[in-house]
């Protein structure tokens, strides 16, 4: 599945280098764990000092929260649209299950617990507790409404299934303005918005959970699974007749991009501190979808990229906020009519390229032992043989 | 397909990409900004509020009467003879924008005061961010009761939804209404506020509520509810929403037959004759709505600004308008106490200052006389407004704080 | 009261079947899905504004020019937008759809500002007497115009040698191409009778609502869209019966006084409706072939 089919669809990486294997020594898996979890830790340590020290002032760190917030949901995003092929218009909807169903387990437990809310911000390990509790049921929140709007949607095809998930988002949004009525007790606090969420969003927190659903994702699109959902995306018919079962794929897609951005939307809501059902409309899902177009579809790193820049590029030009949205939307259409993979499809393996050059000037024994280049199918079939 | 890119580059590449960037685009612009003002001697106030977007006519109107004040303060010799200078940024109606503005505001311009945020939402964020700044902060026009509870710095020249409602709700009992019906707009927190107060109000002095209908954003066709509500009979139909879906109410109502009277709130402010008419002249009998400012108010000082805010931006200014105004003036007022006591710009004493002088003092604004009794909320008169023959804006009653 | 409530669900269906028939003219050629639409109904309604409330210009003139800027931008925006991807995968049609009609609203409320415009009167008549019943004079246009408009594009699909070429292009462009039918020309023309309807679909709205505002088209777009959905997309019919079952679920809905369910109750219709028949109720099953 591999050579042939690359210059066709948006992958991770166009071209592979041709095979001049067993040139560079690789490390086994558990040392690549091991220093994939050592870079990470020691750029979060890096942000963290940066902003301790000062460096980073609270305006600039709230912005890398965001972004890291907007990476979460375009990555997760770019599951169903880049690797599965659909088109789901209602990502915010999901991210509102995850905010809601975070904040609301986080306000109810710690008040059952006497949790106050400033030993959020200081932290301790009951509140950092509650906080992985809180996001991971906003995730299972989100991902429930996965599994609800997608056995059915998934059934239809493309533009159907965009136009149901559209509707779907704004049942939630509906449902989330009006539920209190119905269940009688005050549960997300309708239009006035729900307040009284602890500020618990840290440029560690953050950006940890990047890393977490980055690599998450990453090994499900490498492993079994993650192949079975692109052969979907390539071809649903013949995917089908050799033996992958499309509805359960399609919905484990669906579902994990929900959990995701349930999670990235518990994230949110600890940034923001007040949620109102109106924020997570049509707009919001489209901020995320042109994300995913812009940075590449399937491509996770054009994903991150393009969320980063998105979200820092009307800060960073806060004076022409006006032209922001006509700006997308020109931008959108230039890309599809041009570039339909995505800016970054056509880039992405120079830019991996720029990355790794940066990686190995950061680490020069790296490159003594392996030019990650070069590092290809030998590779994967060790990955796969793992599972 | 991914044999290039392994899972070390990616996970490393993309926490690598979103810092690097990260700190490339927020870095230019470094932290190095001092709280307070600049060399010059300037005193630097933030403005905020959706200027672009679909909240924008509300936030433009805002920042257009704040930035009247200030001028005009500024030609008057400003605050203890500094120059007031304003920086103002957008944030689309967008919590989240909201937060990032105020914290740029703080963090990178250094301002000593903020005149915002408009809308209620990105009003209560940037309320939680700003308390442990302590930040003296005026908002015109954010009702909800919410936002000044979060700390002693956030002050407000309106008067909050509850408030408003309560204030029609009387005005329905003083008018003898025996029944009303209420029409307001399903997840806007500005109009299911108002409808609950009075709803609450309003029955427990006896008033039958006979129906309360709803619509969401963006609805054009109110007729079935319309019908609903007609078919209750009621003397009276509440509609706390803002002008442009107010004004398509009171056509439909009036097409239906409905000649009754129609309450409302201070969203009816330029309803007509601001920059469009949105009812006609002949649909607009009957119609009563409690607003702080109306250009048809005689006072001396009111009449004054529409006359400045008329040579200055060529249109009647609307309620949005005199509360930018009026908010603007409040902190000033405590910005000038702060510099009477000759504090340095900034400090911590210096922000409190500006707040206990916000707090203790009394302006005399355009929507009548603001005083704070310990809250964030106004102590301030109101104004029952309704219409002449001709469309033109009356003041039927001014009611007394 | 029943009766005035089915007068207002006719309205508001209408409204809606009128613009779901743009959305089904324009996917039944070319299985694009315009998202567009609405807010070409949003410049129609601006065009409107600017002819009357600006120039002073009289109605007549407002209501061809409407429809003529509406038939215009349509067939621009396909040129410009849509031509270039005619073999592109769908997802990337669908997504410039999306773009387009954030361009136009977004353009909009920077040329004219978020506040509404109040497009004036087209006429001094309000209500009309029918059946001892007093209707407003937009409502019973719209209806006639839906008609009207329904027998008109059923008989130039059927009986024309342009509506036979459409037919074609849809069965198959590529074999349409070959049987010498201009394609280009023929989804060109798809798009200027589905804009003018956009156009036509202006002036009432206007002459019913009275306002355009830069975002108006969103949500009309969207019901529309549901209602063409919900009537099986590309059929004629099926635009119409869809358009007023959305129309009529709406005011039912709030006449059981649970009008802050409107919208959740609509879009579940579509739910339900798609899950249960997946080309919705008039709509052509095909087969995928490999």
């Amino acid at each position: 599945m591999r050579h042939e089919k690359t210059e066709e669809k948006p992958v991770i990486s166009a071209s592979a280098s041709k095979g001049d294997t067993g040139v560079y020594r690789r490390l086994p898996m558990p040392a690549r764990y091991a220093i994939n979890a050592v870079v990470v830790l020691v750029l979060l340590v890096l942000g963290e000092l940066m902003i301790d020290g000062g460096a980073i002032n609270r305006y600039q760190s709230t912005v890398l929260e965001q972004v890291g917030i907007y990476i979460i949901l375009a990555v997760s995003l770019n599951i169903a649209t880049g690797y599965l092929g659909q088109l789901p218009l209602g990502h915010a909807g999901f991210m509102s299950m995850g905010a809601y169903g975070c904040s609301i387990f986080i306000i109810r437990t710690s008040e059952a617990l006497g949790v106050g809310a400033r030993d959020f911000v200081t932290g301790t390990p009951m509140t950092l507790l509650l906080v992985i509790g809180g996001l991971i049921v906003g995730g299972l929140c989100a991902a429930i409404a996965g599994i609800i709007i997608g056995i059915p949607a998934l059934r239809l095809k493309g533009d159907y299934l965009a136009i149901i998930t559209l509707a779907f988002a704004e049942i939630i949004r509906v449902v989330m303005l009006n539920i209190d009525d119905v269940v009688g007790f005050e549960l997300t606090g309708g239009a006035a918005g729900l307040t009284g969420i602890p500020g618990f969003s840290s440029f560690l927190l953050v950006f940890g959970c990047v890393a977490v659903v980055c690599f998450l994702i990453h090994t499900m699109m490498k492993s079994r699974h993650g192949r079975a959902i692109l052969a979907i995306r390539d071809n649903e018919i013949a995917a089908e007749a050799t033996g992958v079962n499309t509805t359960y794929y399609k919905t484990l897609a669906f579902v994990v991009s929900a959990f995701f951005a349930g999670v990235a939307g518990g994230l949110y809501a600890g940034c923001v501190g007040v949620l109102q059902p109106a924020v997570f409309g049509f707009m919001k899902s489209i901020e995320i979808l042109v994300m995913v177009v812009l940075g590449g579809m399937g491509s996770m790193l054009g994903s991150a990229i393009s969320a980063t820049v998105l979200t820092i590029l009307p800060e960073a030009l806060r004076a022409f906020s006006e032209y922001r949205m006509i700006a997308y939307a020109v931008v959108l259409i230039i890309v599809m009519i041009f570039r339909p993979q995505g800016l970054l499809g056509s880039y992405d393996f120079s830019l991996s390229r720029i990355i790794e050059r940066v990686m190995n000037r950061d680490f020069p024994w790296r490159k003594r032992e392996a030019s990650p280049a070069d590092e290809k199918s030998g590779e994967e079939v060790s990955v796969d043989a793992e599972r | 397909m991914f044999e290039n890119v392994s899972r070390r580059q990616f996970v490393t590449g993309s926490a690598a990409a979103a810092l690097a960037l990260g700190l490339v685009g927020c870095g230019g612009n470094g932290g190095g900004a001092s709280e307070g003002g600049d060399a010059s001697g300037a005193i630097k106030v933030g403005i905020m509020g959706p200027h672009t977007g679909d909240n924008s006519s509300y936030g433009l109107a805002c920042l257009n009467g704040t930035q009247l004040y200030f001028k005009q303060l500024n030609a008057d010799g400003g605050v203890n003879g500094k120059q007031v200078e304003p920086v103002v940024y957008d944030e689309k109606g967008d919590a989240t924008e909201a937060v990032n503005a105020y914290n740029r505001l703080v963090q990178e311009d250094g301002v000593t005061g903020i005149v915002g945020d408009v809308t209620t939402g990105p009003t209560i964020a940037v309320a939680k961010a700003s308390v442990t700044d302590n930040m003296p902060c005026v908002t015109p026009s954010a009702t909800a009761a919410d936002v000044v509870t979060y700390g002693d710095n956030y002050f407000r020249a309106c008067v909050t939804d509850p408030e408003q409602g309560r204030v029609m709700a009387n005005f329905a009992v003083e008018q003898g209404y025996k029944s009303v019906a209420t029409l307001y707009l399903n997840g806007s927190d500005y109009s299911e506020g108002v409808n609950a107060a009075f709803c609450e109000e309003a029955e427990a002095a006896g008033i039958t509520i006979t129906a309360q209908e709803s619509y969401a954003e963006g609805d054009v066709d109110f007729n079935s509810q319309l019908t609903n509500i007609i078919g209750t009979n009621p003397d009276a139909i509440l509609v706390p929403n803002y002008y442009q879906d107010d004004g398509m109410i009171v056509t439909q109502a009036r097409a239906q037959g409905y000649d009754k009277v129609f309450l409302g709130v201070d969203g009816w402010s330029g309803i007509y004759g601001g920059s469009e008419n949105y009812a006609d002249a002949a649909d607009l009998h009957d119609c009563y709505y409690c607003c702080a400012f109306s250009s048809s108010n005689e006072s001396e000082i009111a009449t004054k600004f529409v006359e400045d805010y008329e040579a200055e931006y060529g249109e009647t200014p609307t309620n949005f308008c005199a509360l930018g105004y009026d908010a603007a003036m409040v902190l000033a007022n405590g910005l000038a106490a702060a510099e009477e006591a000759g504090l340095e710009p900034g400090s911590d004493d210096y922000k409190q200052a500006v707040i206990d002088g916000i707090a203790s003092g009394t302006v005399e604004g355009v929507t009548g006389s603001i005083a704070y009794e310990g809250t964030g909320d106004p102590v301030k008169s109101s104004l029952i407004i309704t219409f002449a023959e001709d469309g033109a804006e009356e003041t039927f009653e001014v009611l007394e704080a | 009261m029943f009766i005035t409530q089915v007068l207002n669900g006719l309205q508001l269906g209408s409204i809606y079947a009128l613009v779901a028939l743009g959305y089904t003219m324009v996917y039944g050629i070319i299985l694009l899905l315009n998202f567009a639409h609405g807010d070409i109904i949003m410049v129609g309604a601006y065009v409107s504004w600017l002819v009357m409330a600006q120039l002073g210009l009289p109605p007549v003139l407002a209501i061809v020019l409407s429809v003529a800027a509406c038939t215009l931008v349509g067939v621009l925006i396909d040129k410009v937008a849509y031509a270039p991807l005619r073999n592109a995968p769908r997802l990337s049609i669908l997504i410039t759809a999306i773009g387009v009609s954030y361009f136009l609203e977004n353009g909009a409320q920077l040329v004219f500002g978020a506040d509404a415009k109040v497009v004036p009167a087209y006429t001094d008549l309000t209500t009309v007497q029918v059946a001892g019943l007093s209707l407003s004079f937009p409502s019973v246009l719209t209806v006639l115009v839906t008609i009207a408009a329904t027998v008109a594009l059923t008989l130039v699909v059927q009986k024309t040698k342009l509506g036979k070429a459409m037919r074609a292009v849809s069965e198959d462009m590529g074999a349409a191409r070959l049987m010498g039918i201009n394609v280009n020309s023929t989804i060109s023309f798809t798009f200027a009778v589905g804009s003018a309807l956009a156009g036509i679909g202006a002036v009432l709205y206007a002459m019913a609502y009275t306002q355009a505002n830069p975002t108006m088209g969103m949500m009309l777009g969207t019901k529309a869209f549901v209602a063409a959905v919900l009537g099986g997309i590309g059929s004629i019919p099926g635009a119409v019966v869809g358009g007023l079952l959305v129309g009529f679920a709406e005011v039912f809905v709030t006449a059981l006084g649970l009008s802050v369910w409107k919208d959740a109750v609509v879009f579940l219709l579509l739910i339900i409706v798609l899950v249960v028949r997946p080309t919705g109720i008039f709509g052509r099953t095909m087969s995928e072939k490999v």
